[in-house]
């Protein structure tokens, strides 16, 4: 199905199933401890061995001698992979860096062997005993030192220079000109990275942690050069990704090496301490911004340009790009430059661009609004844009980022903040609100899946879609319900298997309006073949309640398929609607701390996001992406750092004691209100996504609440209590 | 829970596997090599009974071989998750003999006789757990890899408080500790949810206690 014109009425708008808050399908699975996750596929292949990575000493340089020989000797090892043994390997196009070392070391932690053992703990000990010596080479670790190093990025986001820039910003009334710095950053999703692996003759099946199946399907063929057809990926249940999984990563390789070596099925779990290292992560970002303006608060010149590093053939942190389009203004300079760095791979993680790009905006315009003497929330919306505003005749397919921010102001109670900071305390306690918008553009990806009517009258839905903890499980289910008028428990979902029609996948909040979409296409389809078969083609049939219905005739589903189960199979593809029009999500982010007076320890007090992001498919798990997007926004405002070993280029704190994540008592209650609305120029569900939006902006409001509470204005993240400390207002 | 040795095995060379299993990566300085890899020629085996959700097991493990592996890889019972295998995160809770505890923290031949509940145990599909039903119920998840853990960490939380065991966030260490929201953030702290459920676990867990907050 080709979606080229904006959506009409369709069954969808019944919303009977769809659009409820629904819980969970896979909810009694998940709760119970049933729902098998890659590294607990026990009953998938017999005599399961085990795999142990070891990674890399060193961050650049070459491996000079390997000594197995201890390794070998250790009891129930039976095998080692290294790139000696490992065959001619290719890399796949998602990754920069290769997944196994040899001779040369990309990157610190990088995989240079597997260690194939009888169980796990002989794996993990004989790893030990793979000696590995070095030559090391000079590196570059500090983004700071090589940021003058950056070019141009010009196939992610090349310059835009619209209207002149330089000469606004010198005429404008009212100037402000600052540099930010936002760290790198770990998933750290709770599942570690993990694959079974199994051979049979040249086919190989992985059953394994993975966002993207369709593009990892094809990575792990161009690394193990293998036609496509000989690789099935399985992944059922991910613990968690936030972009972490939406490429294969040395587990999935090594596994698949380890099992050919060893003749043997073999599952691999890199060990959390390997984590931050081995895999991806969200690069950090120096960002200038400058804004001039009218006196009377209105832009006339933005510039937001960034900086970030990378391996060579790693992407660019688009942080500069919500610039684009959030505000108002004729004269922008939008850019970002890519520096060379040997840290490990720098890649997307929740919200790429937007996230550390609003982390410093959404202060910058904080700052810009307090100089103005300008409500922050009056400024925003004073320069609010219905266009646009480099194309403008292009404009937004929905934007209601005034209510948003009306919305929250009403429901936060923002009129009782004290504009002058320091002024509000509560015993030991200085406390303060901030806001900040948040803008992430809804990206269209071709989706496909296959449904059938099953003879008892139930309904089937097959697709490669993964659920991440997204929902897409039960939004799916409630999409072919509505669709073919029955009941939700009459729904069954299989997802993540690449033996099944290609989706979306899940990254970029692509992933519930784009599958579901995609499900739409395949039970139109379906439909057709069901009315066919009833006769009732003359007219528009109705599917409700289990039966089909033409004028006075109603006929039970289930008749259609006395005979055998009905299958049909489409996608959803998008034309150039997003040509047309901007088409993004919008949020307001409210938030309340409490900072201690005496040592600037932060708590962060309330919480709300409001959202106008299309229809909500289901306003349950919705809720549930957007408070733990908020969760993660907490962590990047006040904690969450890589701390960056410059010398030896690694990040040092690469475990779940070292790297701190938001815990129960960081978080209070949080609230999100989604506005009603629906768009039709997005697709058939007329919905977009939050995943992502949810995190845009919120750290930049925790980091405006605590100047509002104290009076100290940090522009580098995190906002760690050293930072602010000096800034406190005076004790008496 | 047993404090002594395995029997056929030296305290000595106890303490050293043990040691190597706490630290993976780096061999501490006052091992060598050399002695590490005579110990290893044959794994240390022992054998250990426990009960685990009301059933007798008998297991014979690697001396290494933590409480978490054997559930998950012996008794391939893998509703308890493996998140960091260190301690850190959760994941892995499990109740042994009424109290929760990082089941990769501990060595299966440590818990010989011990009475192990895991989420399996807790409930089933079919028959849910009042805990695992308002988990259901508010959302109190994503991806469902810290589930599990949640889950027996909170059913063991609500029975410490009932104890009387204090918490950090108790006001008093010797008046008995309240059901209420600081204590239950306070006492979940050790339950990493990277996908950030927290706000809807928090209601789960309180409309189990029926918390007034
Ligand atoms: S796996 Fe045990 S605490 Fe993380
Ligand atoms: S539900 Fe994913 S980590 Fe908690």
């Amino acid at each position: 199905m080709k979606f080229d014109t904006p959506a009409t009425t369709n069954p969808i708008d019944r919303l009977k199933v769809i659009g409820q808050p629904t819980d969970r399908i896979e909810g009694p699975l998940k709760t119970c401890g049933q729902a098998p996750y890659a590294y607990e596929q026990h009953e998938a292949a017999q005599h399961q061995a085990y795999g142990f990575m070891v990674g890399s000493a060193i961050a650049k340089g070459r491996i000079t001698r390997m000594d197995l020989d201890q390794a070998r000797a250790a009891p129930g090892v039976l095998a080692i992979v290294t790139a000696a043994n490992a065959g001619k390997l290719g890399k796949g196009k998602y990754n920069a860096a290769h997944l196994l070392a040899g001779p040369e070391v990309q990157h610190y932690h990088q995989a240079v062997a597997l260690v194939v053992a009888e169980t796990f703990e002989q794996a993990r000990a004989a790893a030990q005993l793979v000696h590995v010596e070095y030559s090391v080479d000079k590196g570059r670790f500090d983004l700071a030192a090589v940021r003058d190093q950056g070019v141009e990025p010009k196939d992610e986001l090349p310059d835009v220079r619209h209207g002149d820039f330089d000469t606004a910003f010198a005429a404008a009334a009212v100037q402000f000109d600052q540099t930010y710095s936002t760290p790198d950053q770990s998933h750290a999703m709770m599942e570690p990275h993990a694959t079974l692996a199994a051979w049979q003759g040249d086919h190989l099946t992985l059953w394994t942690s993975n966002q993207m199946i369709a593009w990892s399907v094809g990575d792990i063929a161009a690394t193990l050069g293998l036609p496509k057809d000989k690789v099935r990926l399985i992944s059922p249940y991910i613990g968690g990704g936030f972009g972490g999984k939406l490429f294969i990563r040395a587990d999935a390789i090594l596994a698949a090496l380890g099992a050919r070596l060893a003749s043997r099925p073999v599952k691999v779990a890199l060990a959390r301490p390997q984590m931050a290292n081995n895999t991806t992560h969200r690069p950090a970002t120096l960002q200038r911004i400058r804004l001039g303006a009218t006196t009377d608060g209105k832009l006339t010149a933005i510039a937001h340009e960034g900086w970030s590093g990378n391996l060579a053939e790693g992407k660019v942190e688009l942080a500069a790009q919500p610039s684009q389009l959030l505000y108002a203004g004729e004269n922008r300079l939008v850019s970002m430059r890519l520096a060379p760095l040997d840290l490990p791979e720098g890649n997307a993680m929740r919200a790429p661009g937007e996230a550390p790009g609003l982390m410093v905006l959404e202060i910058a315009m904080d700052e810009m609004a307090e100089k103005l003497k300008l409500d922050p929330i009056q400024f925003r919306i004073l320069n609010d844009t219905q266009v646009d505003p480099v194309k403008t005749e292009r404009p937004f397919s929905r934007r209601r980022l005034i209510e948003c921010l009306q919305t929250g102001a009403e429901h936060f109670g923002w009129d009782k903040r004290n504009a002058t900071p320091g002024t509000r305390r509560e015993g030991r306690w200085l406390i303060g609100m901030g806001v900040a918008a948040a803008i992430r553009n809804n990206l269209l990806v071709k989706s496909g899946a296959k449904v059938r009517l099953e003879r008892d009258g139930k309904i089937t839905v097959e697709t490669d879609m993964t659920d991440i903890g997204t929902g897409s499980y039960t939004i799916i289910a409630q999409t072919a319900a509505e669709m073919m008028g029955v009941e939700l428990a009459d729904v069954t979902v299989h997802l993540g298997d690449s033996n099944f029609p290609v989706s979306s996948g899940s990254g970029g909040q692509f992933g519930a309006n784009c599958s579901t979409a995609g499900v739409y296409a395949a039970c139109m389809k379906l439909r057709e073949a069901v009315t066919k078969k009833l006769g009732m083609t003359e007219g528009e049939a109705v599917f409700a309640e289990g039966h089909v219905q033409l004028g006075s005739r109603q006929v039970p589903l289930r008749n259609a398929a006395q005979n055998g189960a009905i299958e049909a199979e489409d996608s959803i593809e998008f034309a150039d609607l997003a040509k047309q029009y901007q088409q993004s999500t919008f949020g307001a982010h409210f938030v309340e701390v409490a900072v201690d007076a005496f040592t600037g320890e932060v708590r962060v007090r309330r919480m709300l996001a409001v959202c106008s992001a299309g229809r909500i498919l289901n306003p349950k798990t919705a809720r549930s992406q957007v408070i733990g997007a908020m969760t993660m926004g907490v962590g990047a405002a006040l904690m969450e750092e890589l701390a960056v070993d410059k010398r030896l280029g690694f990040f040092v704190n690469h475990d779940l004691a070292g790297y701190e994540v938001p815990v129960h008592a960081d978080i209070p209650h949080q609230e999100v209100i989604f506005l009603d609305e629906t768009d039709p120029i997005s697709s058939p569900m007329k919905a977009k996504g939050v995943g992502e939006l949810g995190i845009c902006g919120v750290s930049a409001a925790v980091a405006n609440a605590i100047y509002n509470a104290t009076g100290a204005r940090v522009r580098e993240y995190p906002i760690t209590l050293d930072k602010i400390l000096d800034s406190l207002p005076p004790m008496i | 829970m047993n404090d002594h040795p395995p029997s056929g095995l030296s305290r000595r060379r106890f303490l050293i596997l043990g040691a190597v299993t706490a630290t993976a990566f780096a061999l501490p300085p006052f091992i060598s090599l050399k002695a590490y890899a005579a110990h290893l020629e044959q794994p240390a085996m022992a054998n250990v009974t426990f009960e685990v959700n009301g059933k007798p097991q008998a297991l014979e493990v690697d001396n290494r071989t933590t409480l978490l592996d054997a559930l998950r890889e012996h008794l391939h019972l893998t509703g308890s998750k493996k998140g960091c295998d260190h301690g850190q995160c959760g994941a892995c809770t499990v109740i042994v003999d009424g109290r929760r505890i990082n089941s990769c923290l501990t060595l299966a031949v440590m818990q010989d006789g011990a009475k192990v509940t895991t989420v399996e145990g807790l409930g089933l599909p079919d028959r849910l757990h009042p805990m695992q039903a308002a988990f259901i119920k508010h959302d109190g998840y994503q991806c469902g890899y810290c589930t599990p853990g949640q889950i027996c960490s909170a059913v063991a939380a609500l029975k410490e408080i009932r104890d009387g065991i204090p918490s950090h966030a108790s006001p008093s260490l010797t008046e008995p500790p309240q059901l209420i929201t600081s204590e239950l953030q306070e006492r979940m702290s050790g339950n990493i949810c990277r996908c950030g459920a927290y706000s809807n676990i928090i209601e789960a867990i309180s409309e189990v206690a029926e918390v007034s907050a």
